[in-house]
């Protein structure tokens, strides 16, 4: 990192002004996924930190910022990882970075997913897709931290054996004592021997009671509408249920508009919330 | 307070200390701003005389119609709300956030660079000091600041004009803010047009202000004329058109499926008129661009609106397809949500939405079906 570069950081206070990082190494997930690590950031002289479930600004040179939440472990603040669907504009330009080359980050920014608020209970994971990249962190935490919690059950869904993320830590996930990963996929293939169907077949594999327990979603908003159905069946009451939501972000710090549900900012009041507060809001189309 | 709604002291200047007034917020650095008639609308530009003010005109205005008439005396501030407020000035249409070079060393754009800027607005009505107050909120009273809002805001001297004439679009009254500007504001003017004399009566917010109320000709103001601009005011607050602010928030969120949504959705273009021209309006996009060989990247801020169809699109699909949705964000946003967000309305009354709107959608009406049927 050059001194010219230090120095700007150390000036600069506005939110609205990118830190640039180094691209440490480049992991495709799948055929259109893929996980950046960079060297963390020193924000304005603070070392980069950040809770489970934020999300960073990425700009990519030129082509402009997507809302990417932060998928590497918390306790690791070193580096920070960001796992990216290659879908739009600038998600393609990303795409095409390897080792060494730089991202703007502006960051961390939002709300967390209540870790700290499931001490002493069970905790039940349900998630889709490029869902399951701001859990991570949380799935981490919950690990490092794994005498606090009960159960922790980990339901993941993909589209096919070849769209599932983390392959290697479900695995390792899954030997830890008293955590649960079960796994389907839409479409199987030859190879496939698991489940097969939508996420929410899953719990009739599993045994989730609702006392004592927080639930963590993350995934379409169809598949989480779903889910908290079953969960309502099983007697989960509103706030016990967390999720995070997706909406348009210019700016992730509540000051351009975009990202509004009703009255809630998704990236300065979520994008993680208790589902009592937004229950209301998701149940109408196009609020 | 007496009455008369004024509250002491009320200092009294003859109408040609206008001049003297922005020669003296001029020779103090003040860069001053007000209302100019330019391509046949009353809009707020930069001015350095009296004769820069649209002397003796004012406006007629009613859904998707705006037009000026020669006024028969010689008021300075005769007419209703210009076609676009001051947000022009606090919040730039566009902004350059920043460029950076390809080996990522950003080039910010010269620091705090507004925080230098001392702007003067002359001729602000109450329910533009209201709109300036709601986005005071908006954009430095939560965690993240607004740095360029902020650095103008600070600087920024404020010339309120009450009214005493109201446009066919304005609502004001009903909404609590105005025809009379009660805060806000370092001198807030009333303008008089007696048989024998033109004159303003002057009130100061704070001490800035009285420091320029001692510059100029100004004797104290009698209890008869504050009675005679205390009626002027009190005539234009009597409105007839009202949008009941007491129900409306929480009537509103609660007919988010109201068959209204669906009618206006037809007549609206989804133009974004409406929100270029509302005063506390402050949604932005921003835009990055390159140069032809990559060597550098500018990202620049500018308004957006939430009639666009892009506004609530993601990668994987767009949250508000329908204009019946775009209306209904806006409308449940000014009226509603915006309470919760920040503890106040994000409506002020101008009625500005209604003059501007090419189809003559009217807020007030859209309100009251949805609202009370």
């Amino acid at each position: 990192m050059t001194e010219t570069l230090i120095e700007a950081e150390e000036k600069v206070a506005d939110p609205l002004l990118p830190t640039f990082a180094f691209i440490k190494r480049v992991i495709w997930e799948t055929d259109d996924t893929f996980t950046l690590f960079v060297d963390s950031p020193a924000i304005n002289g603070r070392l980069f930190s950040f809770r489970p479930g934020q999300f960073n600004m990425v700009y990519a040179f030129g082509s402009g910022e997507s809302a990417i939440s932060i998928s590497s472990d918390p306790s690791r603040p070193s580096v920070i990882a960001h796992t990216i669907h290659k879908v739009g504009t600038v998600t393609t330009s990303l795409s095409s970075l390897r080792r060494g080359d730089m991202i703007g980050i502006r960051g961390p920014f939002g709300a967390g997913w209540p870790i700290d608020r499931a001490v002493g209970k069970d905790v039940c994971i349900v998630t889709g897709g490029i869902g399951i990249a701001p859990l991570r962190p949380a799935i981490y935490s919950l690990i490092k931290r794994r005498a606090e919690f009960g159960r922790i059950i980990i339901l993941y869904g993909a589209r096919s054996p070849l769209d599932l993320l983390y392959r290697v830590e479900l695995e390792a996930w899954s030997k830890v004592p008293n955590v649960e990963v079960i796994v389907t996929v839409d479409r199987g293939d030859s190879s496939w021997k698991g489940h097969i169907g939508v996420v929410t077949n899953l719990f009739s594999y599993v045994k989730v009671e609702s006392q004592d327990t927080i639930a963590m979603v993350c995934g379409p908003e169809i598949m989480m509408k779903f889910t908290v159905e079953e969960l309502q069946r099983r007697g989960f009451e509103n706030d016990q249920i967390f999720l995070s939501l997706e909406r348009n972000m210019k700016c992730g710090i509540g000051l351009c508009g975009h990202c509004q549900l009703g009255p809630k900012f998704i990236c300065k009041d979520g994008p993680v919330f208790q589902l009592s507060d937004v229950s209301h809001l998701l149940e109408k189309k196009e609020v | 307070m007496a009455n008369n709604g004024f509250e002491q002291p009320v200092f009294k200047i003859q109408s040609d200390e206008m001049q003297r007034l922005l020669d003296a917020l001029r020779q103090n650095g003040y860069r001053t701003l007000g209302p100019i008639i330019k391509d046949e609308a009353i809009v707020y530009d930069e001015i350095s005389t009296v004769g820069d003010l649209p002397r003796g005109w004012t406006d007629e205005q009613g859904p998707a119609s705006y037009r000026l008439v020669k006024r028969n005396d010689d008021a300075y501030f005769g007419f209703n709300v210009p076609a676009q407020s001051w947000k022009k000035f606090l919040y730039p249409s566009e902004r350059e956030l920043f460029r950076v070079r390809r080996d990522s060393r950003v080039q910010s754009p010269s620091e705090n660079r507004e925080s230098s800027l001392k702007y003067a607005f002359i001729g602000v009505r109450p329910c533009e000091l209201k709109a300036i107050s709601i986005q005071d909120r908006v954009f430095t009273s939560t965690e993240y600041k607004d740095e360029s809002y902020s650095g103008i805001r600070h600087g920024l001297f404020i010339v309120a004009v009450n009214c005493t004439s109201s446009g066919d679009d304005c609502f004001c009254a009903s909404m609590k803010t105005g025809p009379m500007a009660k805060r806000h504001f370092d001198l807030s003017l009333t303008e008089v047009i007696a048989p024998s004399e033109h004159y303003f009566l002057v009130e100061h917010g704070n001490e800035l202000g009285a420091s320029f109320v001692r510059g100029l000709n100004a004797t104290e103001a009698s209890e008869a004329e504050m009675n005679v601009a205390g009626d002027l005011i009190e005539r234009a607050g009597k409105q007839t058109r009202r949008i009941e602010i007491d129900r409306t928030p929480e009537l509103l969120s609660a007919r988010l499926d109201h068959p209204e949504w669906n009618v206006v959705a037809k007549k609206c273009l989804t133009c974004g008129n409406c929100t270029l021209v509302c005063p506390t309006c402050f949604c932005s996009t921003v835009e990055d661009t390159t140069d032809l060989i990559g060597s550098f990247a500018t990202r620049r801020r500018k308004w957006d609106s939430c009639f666009t169809l892009d506004f609530a699109k993601v990668a994987g699909g767009n949250f508000r397809m329908t204009s019946r949705s775009r209306y209904r964000q806006w409308v449940t946003h000014k009226l509603s949500t915006w309470v919760e967000q920040f503890g106040t309305l994000g409506c002020v009354g101008c009625g500005r939405c209604i003059t501007w709107c090419p189809v003559g959608i009217d807020i007030i009406s859209e309100v009251q079906k949805i609202t009370e049927t």
